[in-house]
């Protein structure tokens, strides 16, 4: 009857995400009167899992599953599931997670609900809530089936601590070649940076910066707070930044603290990807520009001459306050 | 080659999102309806398949006949045929399950899919589909090239890529990436002309059960009135940041 909740790891370390997912499995186990089960892959240290609210460890170690592989994973979470006898399962919202949890939830003859941001409503009729329409509107589904998935949306739930003193077991999962059917030839991965997907802040510039070489100062910002640096549209159309960075409705999805938006309009497809950011700041020359309806705090100003002024400023807070 | 593009047909990304009937149904009323963003993507790398590599190129919806102009126009774009499981989309389970009969039937070798479709954002519907009929998947896929038997694709991960090959049949949920922005097409007269005259194939659905059911709608509270910093005083700016939204 455990929740099971995969506790996503890169290079043995946890992400933040998996303390979130399970301090949501806790959330949900506490409503059911049962308990949390976490399932790690190759994790080197799992003790901290406990602190969130997991009673019990099942740890996978496989060099096999040392690079990604939806199958394989699926599989593992199926088996898991099976032996726990769990009837709902926590995913994050990570590229990973959301990869594998349709694969897992045919396997497993269960409904799926993603983008959820809540605990459930309703234990019967099991009810969350999701987001919908890019943000635009949320959605309250009902999952019918027996066994249930949910995909928690990044930073909606937060990280509550629950103390347990969680135990652990190790756990061989059956996995086939069939399991290995997609050959993963070579991963491309920015190192040093923060990404769009885990950055707490994000620092985003749009078509009013001019030009590629204007960058250097939002690389600057992004450096000083520890943030991921996106773009609007246009900005990556045009090639003076990644596709990678393209934010908004046909782009990631941002669900940071912060998002820090200089230059970009603020037009309906934009800030739909952007909108589950907690507090939103905009710069902009225009006061007539769409953003500053969506934003918490807006500076009216030309960003080549705020930027930099802000930089400053931000490089002696840091100073005093770390 | 034989290539399925599955179209999801929804509300135009500029469209006001409201309910009607308590809350419970999407209010279409003068919603402009166009191919989901992630499925053009997709359905334009395989144009190119079509015209590089010969392959044919057939689209599948599960809809009622309010989606028919959306799929004409992906006709126009220029798929060779259409098929339309004539029944309402309920939840993702049940269009997955609706498609993997077609898909099992038409033994397509390349299914393109779109990461999400831009209305629910279920984003399940491939992984699922792939998963019934027993082929590979690849998601967030934003590079594909298919040779033989074999298909390369690049798959977007949180901070980066990957690189994988795949046997054929493939299903993947595609987004831009696949190909580029000013690669999209606008349909002109003679594919708008053309299209009129292509299949356009009515079939009845299997009766796939649901999993999930969407009660209810509700909009996000509304916003509250932004704080306006002077550019003269930012150390204002970083207080209110650090000690009102505790974010720095
Ligand atoms: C189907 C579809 C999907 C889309 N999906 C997305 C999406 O996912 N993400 C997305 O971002 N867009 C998307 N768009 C595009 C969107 O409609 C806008 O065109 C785009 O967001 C505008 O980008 P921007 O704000 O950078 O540029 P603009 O709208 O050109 O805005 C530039 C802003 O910079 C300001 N500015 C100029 N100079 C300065 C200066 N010196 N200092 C400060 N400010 C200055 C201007 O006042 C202006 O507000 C989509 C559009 C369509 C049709």
């Amino acid at each position: 009857m455990s929740v099971l909740v995969f506790t996503e790891s890169e290079e043995g370390k946890f992400k933040k995400t998996a303390y979130e997912v399970v301090s949501y499995a806790r959330g949900i186990a506490d409503m059911m009167n049962t308990t949390v089960t976490a399932l790690t892959i190759n994790a080197d240290e799992t003790s901290s899992l406990g602190t969130y609210g997991a009673d019990k460890v099942v740890h996978l170690k496989n060099d096999k599953l040392a690079k990604f592989t939806a199958n394989a994973y699926a599989s593992a979470l199926t088996q898991a599931a099976q032996k726990e006898g769990s009837k709902v399962i926590v995913l994050s919202s990570s590229a990973n997670a959301k990869y594998l949890a349709p694969i897992l939830a045919v396997d497993l003859n269960a409904g799926y609900a993603s983008n959820v941001v809540a605990l459930p409503e309703s234990e019967s009729p099991f009810t969350v809530k999701r987001t919908a329409f890019t943000n635009k509107a949320f959605n309250h589904t009902e999952i019918k089936t027996d066994v249930k998935i949910i995909g928690l949306s990044k930073n909606s739930f937060g990280l509550k601590e629950a103390q347990k003193e969680a135990s652990e077991e190790s756990f061989e999962p059956s996995l086939d070649d069939v399991h290995f059917n997609i050959d993963v030839q070579s991963v491309d991965k920015v190192k040093d940076k923060v990404t769009i997907a885990d950055a707490e802040i994000v620092v985003s510039g749009g078509r009013g910066l001019k030009g590629p070489e204007n960058w250097g100062m939002i690389e600057e910002m992004a450096d000083i707070l520890g943030a991921a640096t996106a773009c609007s549209k246009p900005v990556s159309d045009m090639g003076w930044r990644p596709h990678s960075e393209h934010v908004g409705q046909t782009g990631k999805p941002v669900a940071s603290n912060l998002y820090i938006a200089i230059g970009i309009s603020g037009a309906i497809q934009h800030l739909a990807g952007i909108n589950a950011s907690k507090t939103k700041v905009v710069i902009n020359t225009d006061p007539e520009a769409p953003f500053f309806k969506a934003a918490d705090y807006g500076i009216i100003g030309d960003a080549f001459e705020v930027v930099p002024k802000l930089n400053e400023k931000l490089k002696e807070f840091k100073a005093s306050n770390s | 080659m034989k290539i399925l593009v599955c179209i999801s047909h929804v509300p135009d990304t500029t469209s006001k999102i409201n309910f009607t009937d308590n809350d419970t149904k999407f209010d279409t009323n003068g919603v402009q309806f166009v191919i989901n963003p992630n499925d053009e993507f997709g359905l334009t790398r395989a144009m190119w398949f079509k015209e590089k590599q010969g392959a044919t190129v057939d689209i599948i919806n599960v809809g009622g006949p309010e989606t028919e102009p959306t799929l004409r126009k992906a006709l126009a774009i220029g798929a060779d045929s259409a098929i339309r499981i004539n029944t309402e989309a309920l939840d993702g389970f049940q269009v997955a399950k609706e498609l993997s009969a077609v898909a099992k039937e038409g033994n397509y070798d390349l299914i393109i899919a779109g990461r999400e479709s831009i209305d629910y954002n279920g984003g399940m519907v491939p992984g699922m589909l792939a998963n019934l009929i027993g082929a590979s998947f690849v998601n967030t896929c934003i590079s594909l090239e298919v040779e033989g038997e074999t298909a390369t694709a690049i798959r977007e991960i949180d901070g980066g890529k990957e690189t994988v090959t795949a046997k054929l049949p493939l299903v993947i949920g595609g987004q831009k990436g696949l190909v580029e922005e000013s690669d999209l097409r606008i349909p002109n007269m003679r594919g708008i002309m053309m299209a009129r005259k292509k299949p356009l194939d009515v079939k009845e659905p299997q009766g796939a059960d649901t999993e999930t059911k969407a009660v209810s709608f509700e909009k996000p509270a509304p916003k509250g009135e932004v704080k306006l910093v002077s550019p003269d005083n930012l150390d204002e700016l970083i207080d209110l940041l650090h000690n009102e939204a505790k974010v720095i």
